[in-house]
């Protein structure tokens, strides 16, 4: 058991140096750059003024006036953003402030996608700069110019990557529950483990990500390889329960997480490549190439997944120890090895999501544990413990929780994945693809 | 290092409101997960509900304070029932997920800009406790012994919030002494069992999500009232497991375990913050290793560690028993 607990040390140890190479302190995004070494003094608020033109290209908006006043309704001082659209005001210390954009300044043809959003509250620590943002937009309420059916193709295609990247990431969540009888809630840790080990090889140490991106995911499933066999194993054969083993994983989680945060700060940051890019319009649709590559890679690595799962022989003693562990036992499987297996390949596979979430999004150091909860809601839609459940259910949830925001504003994304889960429980727990059992 | 302060505050830590709010919040816990076996991930939600229940109800449709805490003791109600019937008729696993679940989409659907005017949105709401100040006894001046003294304030709250404690403790050791207690703990051991006996367990499991979750609500609740402020901070997922690691370092299923565990938790979590703030600020350490407002981050590190070395190593926490605790094969 000493052991175990020496692997868990070594590996927090292991990350924590990994990490300690830290986030590079210029990678373009100046809005979310922590200013490190001044402690105390030159708290500093920044923004860039940026808006999509019709044909979808980034463009920036000079001359806008920006007023920032402390919450005594002082004025610090007003700055006007330059040609790159870049504003900063030095501030004198710590506390709330407001920042007001003035509507009149900016470009013709540009407004704010919100008008009650003209001015914004905002809290300082001390020793931090940090970005305010305004959302603009070209024309008259730019996006809304699509169409209902437009736009309903759009976040299909949107859903279906998502779902894509998620069920990839899930594969793993499930494929472990069917194999231990473990729900791993440290899953969404191995998903922001991938995406961080990807950020450090490709903005820190500068390697292209088609280098940065299989690194990262054979070293995530090396590690989900080893946490198996130095610290889940052990406690298997020690005949820890599994509402215990439940409790330790959530304690991993919030151990794994918070190292993260001390390592990669809070602030989201992108990759170096395949950020920017010019949107493909076909037909309806309007999508940018990177969604294009995400949506076949997924296709194809998931495909190659199914492939495994059904004709290879580690796929099929997965299959038969997640079926009945002690009738695949005792038919000469070696149940540990393959238990192993499926620790590294969801490692890997979580790892590979994490990535593929963080070129569309942006890698932050929780965007595991709030993947994890959709994940949770397609795996139990699609049946727990099976890897093809947990694809079809987070293609589903993926979908709906894009296709949703048509109706309902997009902070409530989660709440739909939430009653996915709920509504299923209640009409068919075993899920769509799972089986039923009596389980109470 | 000043360590004589270092000491005196860890002391003092160990008698203040937060720690009462924890050792309440652990005590719903213990209720569900030390008593029942009900794997609730999402004791925070239960919080939530509670703290938001009181102030929008108060500032919302100024009613007394008294009638708002009967509306978070409500809202607790509702989000058990929520909770419980998809889930208390499976396995343990559909709980944990559910609440886990739950408790995050609360905190981000509190903090949504649509609701902004009903919650406050990521400013939080206040102006809602004058009921709670204005009944307060004691005149300004400090109260206590030795060291350990509080403004008038902080008196008064401490003594509502070590009362409600009490209350909770002598509510949960009457509870587990009766025969509902027995049945409860019994569906604990075996589930089939119980259900074998004619009893209807699904019932039993509710009533026990629900008696937690309303405890849990006053944990909240006593929060946002003696803070003054509510706000989505208070509420994030990471909650829930400072109320884990108390209930397991005191010992889960023993009527005081949750309080022990609390107050030694916070004794413990300010003892290496300070030690650490003061590291950091006398150069001990370098602070480009770690800034003091770092420190609050490897607190939550030591709380996940904390976790993971007790359940290992021990389950049963400092008076727990390893008998009563459902850790063996399931």
């Amino acid at each position: 058991m000493r052991k175990a607990v020496a692997v868990l040390l070594g590996a927090s140890v292991v990350t924590t140096l990994a990490l300690v190479s830290r986030a590079p302190q210029s990678d373009g995004q100046p809005r979310q750059e922590p200013a490190s070494g001044e402690q105390g003094s030159g708290e500093v608020v920044r923004g860039t003024l940026r808006y999509e033109t019709e044909s979808g290209e980034d463009a920036f908006a000079e001359g806008v006036e920006i007023t920032v006043e402390t919450a005594e309704g002082e004025e610090v001082e007003t700055a006007t953003s330059d040609e790159d659209g870049q504003w900063e005001v030095a501030l004198p210390g710590p506390g709330r402030y407001t920042v007001s954009i003035d509507p009149d300044t900016l470009p013709d043809g540009v407004s704010l996608q919100d008008e009650d959003r003209a001015t914004l509250t905002f809290e300082m620590s001390p020793g931090r700069s940090r970005a305010v943002l305004f959302a603009l937009t070209a024309g008259f309420g730019g996006r809304e110019v699509a169409s209902g059916f437009e736009r309903f193709v759009r976040l299909s295609v949107q859903g279906i990557r998502f779902g894509l990247v998620l069920g990839m990431a899930a594969i793993g969540l499930s494929l472990i529950f069917g194999t231990t009888g473990l729900v791993n809630f440290a899953h969404g840790e191995l998903v922001t483990y991938g995406a961080i080990l990807a950020f450090i090889f490709n903005v820190t140490i500068g390697w292209s990500i088609l280098v940065a991106a299989p690194l990262a995911i054979a070293i995530a499933a090396l590690t989900g390889s080893l946490v198996d066999r130095g610290f889940w194993r052990p406690l298997r054969n020690r005949g820890t329960g599994l509402i215990a083993m439940m409790v330790i994983s959530i304690g991993v989680g919030l151990l794994v997480r918070y190292i993260f945060l001390f390592q990669f700060t809070g602030f989201p940051r992108g990759y170096r490549e395949f950020t920017e890019q010019t949107s493909w319009e076909l037909g309806p649709l309007r999508i940018v190439p990177r969604d294009v590559w995400t949506i076949l890679i997924s296709l194809i690595v998931l495909l190659g997944v199914a492939l495994f799962i059904q004709r290879s022989r580690m796929g099929k003693a997965m299959r038969a120890v997640s079926d009945n562990r002690d009738l695949a036992e005792s038919s000469g499987i070696d149940v540990d090895r393959v238990i192993n297996f499926v620790w590294a390949a969801g490692a890997g596979l979580a790892a590979f999501g994490g990535i593929l979430h963080g070129l569309s999004q942006e890698v932050t150091w929780q965007m595991g544990f709030q993947l994890l909860l959709l994940m949770f809601a397609g795996v139990v839609l699609g049946g727990l413990g099976s890897a093809y459940g947990a694809l079809v259910g987070s293609l589903v949830v993926g979908i709906a929780v894009e296709v949703s925001t048509l109706w309902i504003p997009s902070e409530f994304k989660t709440v739909v994945a939430l009653s996915i889960l709920v509504l299923i429980l209640l009409v068919r727990p075993q899920g769509i693809l799972g089986q039923a059992e009596r389980v109470g | 290092m000043d360590w004589g302060s270092i000491v005196d505050n860890s002391i003092s830590q160990m008698f203040r409101p937060l720690t009462a709010v924890f050792a309440l919040a652990a005590i719903g816990l213990n209720v569900h997960f030390g008593y029942t076996g009900l794997l609730n991930f999402g004791q925070v939600g239960f919080m939530a509900v509670g703290a938001y229940g009181v102030a929008i109800s108060v500032l919302e449709w100024s009613v007394p304070l008294w009638v708002g805490v009967l509306i978070g003791i409500g809202a607790a109600v509702a989000l058990a029932a929520l909770l419980g019937i998809p889930t208390l008729r499976l396995r343990a696993d559909y709980l944990a997920i559910v609440t886990i679940a739950t408790g995050e989409i609360l905190r981000l659907t509190i903090m949504a800009p649509s609701f902004r005017d009903f919650t406050g949105g990521s400013d939080g709401l206040s102006g809602y406790n004058d009921d709670f100040t204005d009944l307060n006894p004691f005149s300004s001046g400090n109260y206590g012994i030795g060291f350990l003294k509080f403004n008038a304030g902080a008196t008064w709250n401490i003594l509502v919030g070590w009362s409600l404690v009490l209350l909770a403790v002598l509510l949960v050791w009457l509870l587990m002494r009766s025969p509902w207690g027995r049945v409860v703990k019994a569906i604990r051991e075996d589930e089939d069992a119980v259900r074998a006996l004619g009893k209807n367990v699904f019932a039993y499991k509710m009533q026990s999500l629900i008696v937690g979750g309303v405890i849990g609500a006053f944990a909240g609740m006593y929060l946002v009232i003696q803070q003054g402020s509510t706000i989505p901070g208070n509420f994030t997922p990471a909650q829930t497991f400072y109320a884990y690691v108390a209930l397991i370092l005191g010992g889960a299923a023993r009527i005081w375990g949750p309080v022990v565990g609390s107050m030694i938790l916070w004794g413990l979590i300010v003892f290496t913050e300070e030690v650490l703030t003061g590291l950091v600020e006398n150069d001990y350490i370098s602070s480009d290793l770690i800034s003091t407002n770092q420190v609050a981050q490897v607190r939550l590190m030591l709380v996940g560690l904390g976790l993971v070395l007790l359940m290992i190593f021990r389950p049963q926490g400092i008076f727990g028993d390893r008998r009563e605790l459902m850790l063996g094969e399931q």
